[in-house]
């Protein structure tokens, strides 16, 4: 029988992977998240704790998928405990998938927003020019420089790592990086994920020039299958017009880049 | 001559008779505008309280298959004086403030708030199922479902609607109560209560235990209870519950509504169903020669 991709299907974790000391990686085995487009997320239940929107992150192993987690709030810190052989739900896959384009790719992630960024490279083509940038705050915070490395072996590439406070790779700001080189280069597709500000940043740098530009972004969720509004961006919702969204969309949305709501609704800045 | 899908509700005039039920996508102007144009003939808000409410930890919507959907979202919302902020600016959307509360008073403050917001109705919630002492426990007092609705009217010349549920008092005695009290138009019904427990964590699968059944599964119901009221009533019904076609449409407007709100149908089909349904009730209508909605409300108790 067809699975319901809106009920949730429990499934166990069979590894777990510490990236950094707040970031972990949780292995399962599950066919249809393994084969999820670029930039989908799933629901993930954490049982007796809470829900909360994942992005799926790619395994080595085929017929496996994961979740990248930051301890954070009560819900991701309960993900992020969850042991080898404990049990998850699953619901989606959800959401629409980065439009990869041919050429000159520049990738941009902050963060767990490296997770769809990891997925996307699995689907470049080997002609393609990659070039990678990872925002992190400190040297602590960095994770998957190698992974991309690796995952783009084959492909022309540069892998840059900036750091807040330059404990690690280039010192500054990532969006700093991104300004640079999208006035000293060309580039056929801009993809980022990372913090709200990090996004905004990346998406005006490439609009002002006219590049093709694409952010997913991340709100409060409740559902995942737009009923409930909670991750509403002006007339957007996240869950279902997204979560990516073109820079030339965005540029016209009264909310991308100031505001979110908070679990009530109201509208507070970022 | 084309058959024309406005309808009304007592003083209620609706360009088209397929609305957005409350607790759906409720949240922005910006989105109200946009489900507006997808063909609503109005929008419900979510239930609005006097004070911002967070609602309940996740997990609190999912599918329980067949076109049925759980939730115990909790009622979050902005709160009254937020919210009516929010929809001042509207001038061209018809939107329906739904309120819930706890005692009369309640609903005096929140009426206060919108006085000067387009408003096309208020719509009383008193058969939320999942949150203490509102929603159906209010409903289920018909003392207090009296004196609410009673200060709901004195409150404003806006028509008031009351949504009635299936509680431990009878619906169609809160009905009676509520038409007693000046009621102008009844939505029937609200989620049914209900549960669901994943069987490999052994657990209930919402945070809260217990939610309310909406979709496909809980339309028989609803419709049943929209024809009961039209049986024993004369009183304006928006009919809710499962609507997910226009053939659903038709048959609550057989029962006795002369307009219907759909919600669990947003998570199966997205937003096109308004548009969908507005043109199957059109092509139904010159199939059998309607020229109103009107014609046909009701019709299936002639036999």
């Amino acid at each position: 029988m067809q699975r319901n991709h809106n009920h949730t299907t429990i499934v166990t974790i069979e590894k777990v992977i510490d990236e950094t000391p707040t970031v972990r990686t949780l292995v399962f085995s599950d066919e249809i998240m393994s084969n999820v487009l670029p930039g989908q997320f799933a629901m993930v239940w954490i049982p007796g704790i809470n829900e909360l929107p994942m992005s799926i992150m790619i395994s080595k192993e085929s017929g496996k998928a994961a979740f990248t987690v930051r301890k954070h709030g009560p819900a991701s810190t309960g993900l992020f405990n969850i042991k080898e052989g404990q049990q998850i739900g699953v619901r989606g896959p959800y959401g629409n998938s980065f439009d990869v384009k041919k050429g000159n790719l520049l990738l941009v992630g902050g963060g767990t927003g490296l997770v769809p960024m990891m997925r996307l490279l699995t689907f470049v083509k080997p002609t393609d020019n990659v070039t990678v940038l990872i925002g992190a705050k400190s040297k602590d915070e960095v994770f998957f420089e190698s992974l991309a490395n690796n995952l783009l072996e084959n492909n022309p590439h540069k892998v840059i790592v900036s750091t807040d406070d330059g404990s690690y790779g280039e010192k500054g700001y990532v969006t700093d990086l991104v300004e640079k080189l999208v006035s000293e280069n060309h580039y056929d597709g801009v993809y980022v994920c990372g913090p709200e500000i990090m996004m905004h940043k990346t998406v005006l740098a490439a609009n002002s020039r006219k590049i093709f530009v694409q952010a997913s972004l991340e709100r409060m969720m409740k559902c995942g299958v737009g009923i409930c509004g909670s991750c509403c961006v002006g007339e957007d919702l996240v869950c279902k017009d997204g979560t990516i969204f073109d820079g030339e969309h965005l540029s016209q949305n009264k909310e991308f880049g100031i505001f979110h709501r908070n679990k009530a609704g109201i509208l507070e800045n970022y | 001559m084309e058959p024309s899908i406005t309808t009304s509700l007592g003083q209620i005039q609706l360009e088209r008779p397929v609305m957005l039920a409350s607790g759906i996508l409720g949240i922005s102007l910006d989105v109200f505008n946009r489900i507006h144009r997808s063909g609503a003939g109005a929008v419900v808000t979510k239930s609005l309280s006097t004070e911002p409410w967070d609602g309940y930890p996740n997990p609190t919507i999912f599918s329980v298959g067949g076109g049925g959907w759980m939730n115990a979202v909790g009622l979050s919302n902005p709160g009254a004086p937020n919210f009516a902020k929010m929809i001042k600016p509207n001038h061209d959307v018809p939107i329906i403030v739904s309120l819930v509360g706890s005692i009369p008073k309640d609903f005096e403050l929140m009426i206060e708030q919108f006085e000067n917001c387009k408003v096309t109705a208020y719509e009383l919630n008193l058969s939320c199922p999942h949150v203490a002492k509102v929603g159906l426990e209010v409903g289920d007092d018909p003392e207090l479902v009296k004196e609410i609705v009673t200060t709901a009217k004195n409150s404003t010349n806006v028509p008031i609607i009351a949504k009635v549920g299936l509680g431990t008092t009878h619906y169609l005695k809160t009905v009676g109560t509520a038409i007693e009290s000046g009621i102008d138009a009844i939505t029937a019904i609200n989620t049914v209560r209900a549960m669901a427990i994943d069987v490999e964590t052994q657990r209930p699968i919402l945070s809260n235990k217990f939610g309310g059944l909406s979709g496909t599964p809980i339309k028989p119901i609803a419709l049943r209870c929209v024809y009961e009221i039209s049986s024993k009533y004369d009183i304006p019904i928006i009919g809710c519950g499962g609507i997910s076609t226009w053939e659903d449409a038709v048959e609550f407007f057989l029962a006795g509504a002369s307009a219907i709100q759909l919600g669990s149908a947003v998570g199966d089909n997205w937003i096109n169903v308004f548009d969908d349904i507005n043109k199957g009730i059109l092509k139904y209508m010159q199939k059998k020669n309607y020229s109103t909605i009107k014609e046909m409300v009701g019709l299936a108790k002639k036999s």
